[in-house]
């Protein structure tokens, strides 16, 4: 099994790469833009779990380059984990048109463009010779209900959540996966120094067990903890009039 | 992010801002009181400061040669994880310390010795190069042959030459992940010093002291001797280590329980000779089996003492160091005595050709005073007391136990470090 992960350095793409490794002993093309810090992980897994590892650049914001870097891939890949994702800053995003074009341009035509030339070659290699081949998106609950606090970020989530329900059904007849994962907060590199509500947050190492095993019993959308489906549930209930007069 | 930190022996607390050293940057640090944490292993205030920089985040492993065994990797990388990863390919770390989960940041820059210090040196031996990250960013390579002065002030250097970002080491083949034991009853002192001796080509070795005992008793114990076995199997599995679930009663070590506990481990063992085959964890790492065992010694904390004397003191002056705890009542609950080979070039590192003690002390009125009192003597003796369970000496006796010193300063000196890489332990000893 070959695996890319798209966004190679992020925190929770390591951690379904570990997990991919160690429990399939997949090996792996880590794909981002710092490719000095993807070099690092690379040696860190091959060396941990024994298996191959290979880096390339992937910028999710260039677009017109995505065709290529996949035709390009050394490895055909039999699931896409896509875990890139930019946060932004919400006051920023107000503030300056740039900021707010990068978190939407990242998280959602970033993603729409490069699972577009995926679903493209899953289709036909599903199709042609019957492999099974997945997706995995790392969506968020913050796209489940635009708060004040982050809906710029949220927005772009749920944009991604939507293009990835769609791809789902689309793809479902040639049994091709595509897994959602919805995470609440997660202790990494883009939250680090954030005030975090401490006992909803979760390792990267639990968002990747939770991401695996929702792939291996064939799952759809995975809230990853059970509590933040209850949140959201209640979150989604609360009528507009009363919404935007709520501080949450 | 502040947060309340301390040392393993959970004595002293303070309040630091705790930061991570994320991978793929360089951190703007502050111009004073920065200290680099791994684990948080170092019982007592070496690890503590203004501003702590946690290396967890950066642990990858960068390069292994698997023809030398040897590794390149990045400074929070656990010894957990270089046994997970290596034990099953056959290699193993050169020096490990009495716990698996230290940093390998955090074993350079205590310059760990293990249970064959007297044959294989410190963990730094096996250390060919390292790189550190300076006060204004700056990156310093040092080896043996590059900045070799900062090298030496690196390991064993508890800290205070910036944060080690990288290492380069050799690591040990091994052709089992089991272990020959023998394991030897000695009925005092006299004879702990001889079997230790008699003993001393076996690879690994260390002795369990009962220090409650006094009298005709005084230094019974238990000598553990390995080695590795070469049967090729390389089976590695890690059980989860229950916690104790919160911190007891400070009272409930006491000098009652205390000898009850040493007297029940020493009897355990029935023949004065007795060999069998352990693993990993129960011969290198058994106090990893309880996660949280500090949390025993109460909410005060406990103080670890270890100190070194050279060999041609070391009987008559171990002799009278136990007769006074055996005499003051204050309770060691774990007294370890390990035979130590000759010191290497590091300026601070602690071990000295002789023979160490390390003793378990929970914080109780009175302890202080006693300690000062036992500095003195190892002082008197030529010894002296191992900084990374230090959290109470004095400047004085630091210095008298360490004559590198002075070389240790000028070199801080000269790189601009000085102000910037503090500790708590730092400031109290003048370093
Ligand atoms: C149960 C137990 C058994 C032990 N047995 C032994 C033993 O047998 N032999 C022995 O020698 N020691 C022993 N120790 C002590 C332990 O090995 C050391 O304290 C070790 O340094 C802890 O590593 P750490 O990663 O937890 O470091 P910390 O406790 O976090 O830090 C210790 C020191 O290292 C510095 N440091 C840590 N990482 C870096 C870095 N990246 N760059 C620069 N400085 C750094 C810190 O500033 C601090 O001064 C034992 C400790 C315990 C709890």
């Amino acid at each position: 099994m070959h695996i890319l992960i798209l966004g190679g350095n992020s925190d929770i793409g390591l951690a379904i790469a570990r997990t991919y490794a160690e429990k399939e002993g997949a090996s792996l093309t880590l794909a981002s833009r710092d490719t000095g810090e993807l070099e690092r992980n690379a040696s860190d897994l091959s060396i941990r779990y024994g298996v191959e590892v290979d880096t390339v650049r992937f910028d999710a914001c260039d677009f017109d380059a995505h065709r290529d870097f996949y035709k390009q891939l050394e490895n055909r890949p039999d699931g896409v984990v896509l875990a890139f994702g930019y946060n932004g800053d919400q006051e920023r995003a107000q503030a300056d048109a740039e900021e707010q074009r990068t978190i939407i341009e990242t998280n959602f035509l970033g993603a729409a463009s490069i699972l577009r030339v995926v679903a493209e070659d899953f289709e036909v290699r599903a199709n042609r010779d019957g492999e099974s081949l997945f997706i995995i998106g790392l969506s968020s609950v913050a796209g489940e209900r635009g708060r004040k606090a982050n809906y710029v970020y949220g927005s772009s989530k749920a944009g991604l959540s939507a293009y990835l329900s769609g791809l789902r059904q689309r793809l479902a007849p040639q049994g091709i996966q595509v897994v959602t994962v919805k995470p609440g907060y997660v202790d990494t590199k883009m939250t680090a120094g954030m005030d975090l509500p401490g006992p909803l947050v979760l390792s990267p190492d639990k968002v990747a067990r939770k991401t695996y095993s929702a792939w291996k019993r064939g799952k759809s959308v995975t809230y990853v903890t059970w509590y933040w489906r209850v949140i959201i549930t209640l979150v989604k209930m609360v009528p507009e009039r009363l919404f935007k007069r709520l501080e949450i | 992010m502040k947060k309340t930190v301390s040392g393993w022996g959970r004595y002293p607390v303070m309040e630091a801002e705790v930061r991570e050293l994320l991978p793929g940057s360089t951190p703007a640090l502050p111009e004073e009181g920065v200290i680099a944490r791994g684990l948080g292993r170092s019982y007592g205030d070496s690890a503590l400061a203004d501003t702590l920089y946690r290396t967890l985040p950066r642990n990858r492993m960068l390069d292994f040669d698997g023809e030398r065994g040897e590794l390149h990797c990045e400074a929070g990388v656990s010894f957990a994880e270089l046994l997970r990863v290596f034990v099953p390919r056959g290699w193993f770390p050169p020096v490990t310390a009495g716990t698996k989960h230290i940093t390998v940041g955090g074993a350079i820059a205590s310059d760990v010795h293990g249970k064959n210090h007297h044959r294989d040196g410190c963990f730094s031996d096996y250390v060919r190069e390292l790189t550190l990250l300076g006060p204004g960013g700056e990156i310093f390579a040092c080896s043996r042959e590059e900045n070799p002065e900062l090298f030496h002030a690196t390991c064993g250097g508890m800290g205070l030459t910036g944060i080690i970002l990288e290492a380069r080491m050799r690591m040990r083949p091994i052709g089992s992940s089991k272990l020959d034991v023998m394991t030897l009853k000695a009925e005092n002192l006299e004879e702990i010093f001889r079997l230790m001796e008699e003993y001393g080509d076996w690879p690994y070795s260390v002795a369990w002291l009962d220090c409650m005992a006094g009298g005709r008793k005084l230094g019974r114990s238990l000598l553990m001797a390995g080695r590795f076995r070469e049967d090729g199997r390389l089976d590695y599995t890690e059980k989860a280590a229950p916690g104790i679930p919160f911190t007891l009663p400070g009272f409930l070590l006491n000098r009652g329980t205390v000898s009850a506990f040493n007297a029940l481990y020493y009897h355990r063992v029935r023949g004065k000779r007795t060999s069998g085959i352990q693993d990993i964890h129960s011969f290198f790492y058994p106090l990893d089996i309880i996660s949280n065992w500090n949390r025993i010694y109460g909410r005060q904390g406990f103080l670890q003492y270890q100190f070194v004397l050279p060999k041609e003191n070391s009987y008559e002056g171990m002799k009278s160091v136990l007769e006074e705890i055996s005499a003051s009542g204050m309770g060691s609950f774990l007294s370890v005595l390990k035979l130590m080979g000759p010191e290497n070039d590091n300026f601070l590192s602690f071990p000295l050709e002789g023979y160490t003690l390390a003793l378990d002390f929970k914080v109780q009125p009175g302890l202080f005073d006693f300690l000062d009192g036992l500095d003195c003597l190892v002082a008197d003796l030529g010894g002296r007391i191992y900084l990374t369970k230090d959290a109470r000496m004095s400047s004085g006796i630091f210095e008298e136990g360490y004559p590198g010193l002075q070389r240790f300063r000028e070199v801080r000196n000269s790189y601009g470090m000085a102000g910037c890489f503090e500790s708590e332990q730092s400031r109290r000893l003048e370093i």
